[in-house]
């Protein structure tokens, strides 16, 4: 379980977060939606620790997050496994190397049990097979699974993923995002997913948090979003005026 | 104001680059890998520079003190002291600053931008002590070995020039380069060059690591780096000639 309470964050005296407050079940996928700009990354990346938050709290399980110092911050970051919007591979490492990273970094398990996790995360993301190639070299979507084999190669209890499937075709996306509500369910993870995407809102959303200029503005799940009365959501549901149009009739 | 909280913030992340690593086989690794991508690579620059400089100061000396009174080794002994005092050192680390520099700074902003920094801090790994300290052990142990290989590729290139060139006999050069000759000059001169080495390292790392923004942002950072990293340096050898030269 995450949990945030009141989270303010500005820059340049603009709010971008303005009073945040929101809780993240284990086991499910959590999703964060709203329009490009609307704060998501910055609300993402503040539960991650890598940005301060100028007011608030952020809550992991029975920790207070926000308030650890940086060598207890580490400890919960190492049950942390982040997928960046752009995947962040190390691009000087091949695939496998990606993956070896951490457990290079953080475990001591010797040789044979750290190729045997990376080979079960890469087939468990099924890009078993291109061990040797560099990040250079893959597709987007396969990308994007590396970097889902890299977070979850230490088994971590929170996975946050900042749009998993942006730049990708609607079909990959839904691939990937499938992907990790199957991993959520199998690892029992507390998952949050940003998301400006329609289709991964309606295949994966266990729980929907509608973020509008910095604010949290509605939060349910996927069938209630189709029902709102909300306006802003309804705008950003249904964005086109076809979409409208089906919604009045 | 700027300024104090920019060298402020460039202390803070020095210090977190030399806190202790997270395991030293790694930092050995790592430390070997910058070796041959900063230092070995940078062989082939410094021999050619070197070559020709050497040449050129043993043909300019020799044509600014075309002197009869003045004996032909006295070219030998200005052409070796150019090299020890100023050349294989300070020049050597002025276009290392070039090469090595806005390579460190160009590598880190990309990481910066392309969130692997983020993603290698959210995984509890102290990103600066990963990515900056092997660099730095790397070229303040490497960077001394570039500047002796320049003195000594300096010196062969005046010795050519005297051969092929007929500047002042090849002898009378050799004879130079030995009469009265201080070994002094030379742990001088690789103290300075590991100072810049430090000086490089440190300077483009940081400009580097903070960089915001996109693709635009980490050029302007890498050039950035290059300038105050060569100023620094100039400036360090002013400081480094009148405490350290006795
Ligand atoms: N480092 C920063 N400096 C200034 N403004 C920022 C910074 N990062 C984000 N912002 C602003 O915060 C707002 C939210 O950005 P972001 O969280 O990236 O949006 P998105 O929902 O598309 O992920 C944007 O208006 C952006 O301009
Ligand atoms: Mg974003």
């Amino acid at each position: 379980m995450i949990e945030v309470k009141n989270l303010y964050k500005s820059y340049d005296g603009e709010f971008v977060l303005n009073d945040v407050s929101a809780r993240f079940e284990q086991g499910k996928c959590n999703l964060i939606i709203g329009r490009s700009g609307s704060g998501k990354t910055v609300l993402l990346k503040s539960i991650a620790g890598l940005l301060e938050v100028d007011e608030g709290e952020i809550w992991y399980n029975d920790h207070k997050f926000s308030h650890l110092d940086t060598n207890a911050k580490q400890h919960i970051r190492k049950e942390m496994g982040v997928l960046f919007q752009g995947a962040a591979l190390f691009d000087s490492l091949t695939v496998e190397e990606n993956v070896l990273f951490p457990l290079d970094m953080l475990t001591s398990q010797n040789k044979k049990e750290k190729l045997d996790r990376i080979n079960f995360c890469l087939e468990r993301v099924k890009v078993s097979g291109s061990n040797s190639l560099y990040p250079a070299e893959l597709s987007g979507g396969m990308r994007k699974r590396v970097a889902i084999a890299r977070a979850i190669a230490l088994n971590p209890r929170y996975l946050l993923c900042d749009e998993p499937n942006s730049g990708l075709d609607p079909e990959t996306g839904i691939v990937i995002d499938n992907l990790i509500r199957e991993l959520t369910e199998e690892f029992n993870m507390t998952t949050i997913v940003n998301s400006h995407d329609m289709n991964s809102v309606l295949e994966i959303g266990d729980k929907i948090i509608f973020i509008y200029q910095g604010c949290k503005c509605w939060e349910g799940t996927r069938q209630e979003i189709l029902q709102t009365n909300n306006e802003a959501l309804n705008n950003f549901v249904f964005a086109t005026n076809m979409a409208k149009q089906i919604k009045n009739q | 104001m700027k300024l104090l909280a920019q060298i402020g913030r460039y202390f803070l992340l020095m210090k977190r680059a030399f806190s202790r690593p997270e395991k030293f086989s790694v930092l050995y690794r790592q430390t070997m890998r910058e070796m041959e991508k900063t230092g070995i690579n940078s062989f082939s620059i410094v021999v050619i520079i070197s070559l020709f400089v050497g040449a050129v100061i043993t043909i300019q000396t020799n044509y600014n003190i075309e002197n009869p009174l003045l004996p032909n080794y006295l070219i030998g002994v200005t052409v070796r002291d150019s090299l020890l005092l100023e050349f294989s050192s300070t020049m050597v680390a002025l276009i290392l600053a070039g090469k090595v520099g806005s390579s460190i700074a160009s590598e880190l902003g990309m990481m910066r931008v392309t969130e692997q920094i983020d993603a290698m801090e959210v995984m509890g790994i102290n990103s600066a002590s990963y990515l900056i300290l092997p660099k730095m052990i790397a070229t303040v142990l490497f960077f001394p070995v570039l500047c002796l290989l320049s003195i000594i590729v300096g010196l062969a290139g005046g010795y050519f020039s005297c051969v092929l060139g007929d500047v002042i006999p090849p002898s009378d050069f050799i004879e130079g380069i030995q009469y009265g000759f201080r070994p002094y000059y030379i742990s001088y001169a690789l103290t300075k060059t590991a100072f810049y080495a430090f000086i490089i390292t440190s300077v483009s790392s940081y400009f580097g690591y903070y960089v915001v923004g996109g693709a635009v942002e980490v050029g302007k950072s890498s050039t950035r780096a290059v300038v105050q990293s060569s100023i620094l340096i100039l400036m360090a050898n002013l400081i480094l000639t009148r405490t350290i030269l006795q």
